[in-house]
């Protein structure tokens, strides 16, 4: 069936990356681009505890106040952490399962570029009059044309791009998860990353598709006169926040997840011991995306909705601590009793566990009802939920870093500094949010630019804004310890420098392209830590050496990104006051660029090409 | 991985999940009719809140004509059984009857759309209902375009499938398109089915 297209080798650097469609570049792609976003959105943060700092300050107004706090959610949620997350999903997954590739490679690649373009466009709009200021809830009616101009349209459009670029992804990460793991790996087998990744996947597809369908809502009420949220004519801006929810509370725990599987691979790794109670920590994933859909309404307690539905959501949120407590609990048995290496990926993974409670209790805390009226639009609101997303998730992904290194880049980061980042962080971090709790208790709102003297907010302010900078710093040492790291640090030639138990680590360093000269056997849950222990310390192959098929890199996946990203411009360009060219041609080129190049996609069939197997046995002697 | 298939004996009984690849594009466009609904579900949640919405405006009683309805009702019910017909004829390896089949489903779905484009002139035109006149308007527009949307793309999916394989008959790489198109298709009815009900039957009902 497939015509053997002998891999072109004398591409350029660019070229090849550009058009790459290997899920080991394309995690790196993720991991560039969203720490890019992150350290934009980090920037904004440490910006707005300098205008904190102390009482009625004058460093930014109200107005850029505004369009950071925007900017830092919708960065943080949908172009930092999600990105970094498939970062570590593209790179680790396919390993885990021992899979060549993902089930569909082009699409990986689509999903990148679309995020991507998607994101820029959300960035522009600071050139375009100014971002996005209704909070990155775009509750209605401040979103709406009435309040907010064009900045929110760059939102609404880049949103619904990148979302698309999120979604595909999913899609993509389910297949692979579901039909292209090696012999031997049941489902009871992956490791936990793979089924937190195979359940943030699933929560993508039932969560990103009504967010999709709201932020259009949205978009033609702003560009097209629509009147979904007018009371005037009819409509309900309620709705909004329904669907926004319906969406935005699965969110967290499609960031939270693949935080939780990070965990739960860095933590028995590093302990020596298998993980505790790996059957309960599944069945509790799969009970938390569950529940996750069960409780958005209690981010709507104060809109007065009613006793009765407020409370039956209070018990469904309440509900989802149990699960959550199992997976803490694991991690502590996990834990106990284990030889631990506190190196930097065990410093974080670790100090997650204790973090999250916090951020968990304090959710308990919010789900009460009542004294959610208290707690509601305050700091103690700021406080929960960046224990989680910082306390939780940047610790997670941190603790990836950390322990994944070697293998994405043939080399460890520096242990020293990365020590010092962690202190600086954690203790930055606690300095930052454990005060917002109590300036949320005396009162303090959240999404004001500015505080009033005489009040006692002054010095809780500043003893945030110190702990912000201080993670600032943290981040810049784990910026410095990247390249430092990168000039000094010795090579990594062995397979496994962690003395790791999942299947990444049996493949050589660094990862030929194929991933695996022979599909691995799986026989038992940790199968390199089986093959090091019973076996003969490699993994058993599951068929004969041979020619490894391998898809073709396609320029089409940026193509379709740049042609989406020139319709939504054109889209936005309908609402400026005097664009230059006519909107519609604008958008008449994004929607050639974007279908013309799927039809080129679709009609063109590319069956990849053959790695010989001669050409495979000399890599594999060159690396191993 | 895809080319373990032997056909020198013809195809096997299911080329469509023949291949690793077809299995995965079958599994993967489930996913994405799994999404679909979330996004359809949406839309319906929008236009059941907000079809009281009227503000003035004509009414969903005042403005839908069942005879109508009925007739697309029909024509898009009729094109996805020449679909299920045309896979059946593709599991056949007879190429020519699934060609043929795909062809009578598009110009059903043509029939369809062509039906709904005077619907809407009609409802804009003499009913006095545009996609601004109220929420109800534009929460009926929305889903209902949407929908409209999908057979469009559905209708120039199959034109590009058939004009791309006019010669190749059926092969275990374009098995799998036409299969996972038909799919689609039979989503767009499926929902289709619940616009019926929900928007047409519904309003004028009194439920």
């Amino acid at each position: 069936m497939a015509t053997e297209t002998a891999a072109n080798n004398n591409k350029s650097v660019l070229w090849d990356w550009l058009t790459t469609v290997d899920h080991k570049k394309l995690a790196v792609l993720y991991l560039i681009a969203g720490a890019l976003f992150f350290i934009k959105a980090g920037a904004m943060a440490i910006f707005m505890r300098i205008q904190l700092m102390s009482a009625e300050n004058t460093f930014l107004s109200g107005q850029t106040f505004n369009e950071f706090i925007t900017m830092h959610g919708t960065i943080m949620l949908f172009l930092a952490v999600t990105p970094l997350i498939f970062a570590f999903m593209n790179f680790a997954v396919p390993l885990q399962i021992g899979a060549r590739d993902v089930a569909f490679p082009f699409v990986n690649a689509l999903g990148f570029w679309i995020f991507f373009f998607g994101g820029l466009l959300v960035s522009l709009s600071w050139f375009f009059g100014g971002a996005p200021d209704a909070g990155w809830t775009a509750y209605v009616p401040l979103s709406s044309g009435e309040y907010a101009d064009l900045g929110l349209d760059f939102y609404v459009l880049g949103l619904q791009i990148s979302g698309l670029g999120t979604l595909i992804s999913a899609i993509n990460f389910i297949v692979t998860i579901i039909n292209m793991r090696a012999p031997g790996m049941t489902m009871m087998r992956m490791p936990l990353f793979c089924w937190t990744g195979l359940v943030t996947s699933i929560l993508i597809v039932f969560a990103f598709t009504p967010l999709a369908a709201g932020l259009a809502l949205l978009m033609l009420d702003r560009i097209f006169g629509g009147q979904f949220f007018m009371p005037d004519a009819g409509g309900n801006p309620v709705l909004w926040q329904h669907i926004f929810w319906i969406f935005g509370h699965p969110e967290v725990y499609i960031l939270v997840l693949p935080a939780f599987g990070i965990i739960s691979e860095v933590v028995p790794a590093f302990s020596r011991k298998r993980l505790f109670g790996y059957t309960a920590m599944v069945f509790a994933t799969l009970i938390i995306a569950f529940l996750s859909f069960m409780v958005w309404v209690h981010h709507m307690f104060t809109v007065g909705i009613g006793p009765i539905t407020n409370s039956v959501f209070a018990i469904a949120t309440m509900a989802i601590g149990v699960p959550t407590g199992i997976k803490i609990f694991n991690w502590l048995f996990t834990m106990w009793g284990g030889k631990i290496t506190f190196n930097t990926a065990m410093l974080c993974a670790s100090s997650f566990v204790p973090t999250f409670v916090l951020g968990g209790v304090t959710g308990v805390m919010l789900a009460m009802v009542p004294v959610d009226y208290l707690y509601h639009d305050t700091y103690f609101v700021v406080a929960h939920f960046h224990y989680i997303v910082v306390g939780g998730i940047a610790l997670g992904l941190l603790a990836g870093t950390y322990y994944w290194y070697p293998k994405m880049f043939g080399h460890k980061l520096n242990e020293k500094l990365g020590q010092l980042m962690f202190w600086l962080f954690y203790i930055g971090f606690h300095l930052t949010f454990f005060i917002q709790h109590i300036l949320g208790l005396i009162g303090m709102p959240r999404r004001v630019f500015t505080y009033l003297e005489g009040q006692g907010m002054e010095t809780m302010n500043l003893v945030s804004s110190i702990g912000a900078f201080m993670m600032g710093a943290g981040v810049v040492v784990l910026l410095i310890n990247i390249v430092y790291s990168a000039f000094t640090s010795e090579r990594i030639t062995v397979r496994d420098p962690w003395d790791a138990r999942t299947l990444e680590w049996s493949t050589t360093t660094p990862v030929p392209e194929y991933n695996f000269a022979q599909t691995p056997q799986v026989r038992s849950l940790d199968p390199w830590f089986y093959e090091k222990v019973h076996g003969e310390g490699l993994m058993k192959p599951a068929e004969p050496m041979d020619d490894i098929h391998m898809p073709n890199g396609s320029i089409l996946p940026l193509t379709i990104g740049l042609g989406l990203f020139v319709w939504g411009f054109g889209m936005i360009m309908l609402e400026m006051a005097n664009p230059i060219i006519t909107p519609w041609i604008v958008i008449g080129t994004g929607v050639i660029i974007t279908f013309g190049s799927m039809l080129l996609h679709s009609i063109h069939e590319d069956h990849g090409y053959h790695i010989p197997l001669d050409k495979i046995k000399k890599i594999e002697k060159e690396v191993g | 991985m895809s080319d373990s298939v032997d056909v020198s004996k013809g195809l096997p009984p299911n080329p469509e999940k023949a291949t690793l690849e077809g299995k995965n594009k079958f599994l993967g466009f489930w996913v994405f009719l799994g999404g679909e609904t979330i996004m359809f579900a949406t839309f319906f949640g929008t236009f059941l809140g907000l079809r009281e919405g009227t503000a003035g405006g004509p009414s969903a009683e005042e403005l839908f004509s069942l005879p109508l309805v009925f007739l697309m009702t029909m024509l898009l019910l009729t094109s996805s059984l020449t679909s299920v017909l045309a896979m059946f004829s593709m599991k056949k390896n007879n190429f020519r009857n699934m060609i043929i089949l795909t062809v009578i489903t598009v110009l059903l779905g043509f029939g369809f759309l062509a039906c709904e484009i005077y619907e809407f002139y009609e409802y804009v035109h003499h009913g006095g209902l545009g996609f601004t006149t109220s929420a109800f308007g534009s929460s009926f527009y929305s889903l209902v375009g949407l929908h409209g949307a999908h057979v469009t793309f559905g209708l120039f999916w199959f034109i590009t499938l058939m004009i791309r394989y006019s010669r190749t008959g059926i092969t275990l790489t374009n098995a799998p398109k036409f299969y996972v198109a038909s799919l689609y298709w039979h989503f767009i009815d499926v929902v289709w089915v619940f616009i019926f009900t929900v928007v047409y039957l519904m309003s004028i009902g009194g439920a």
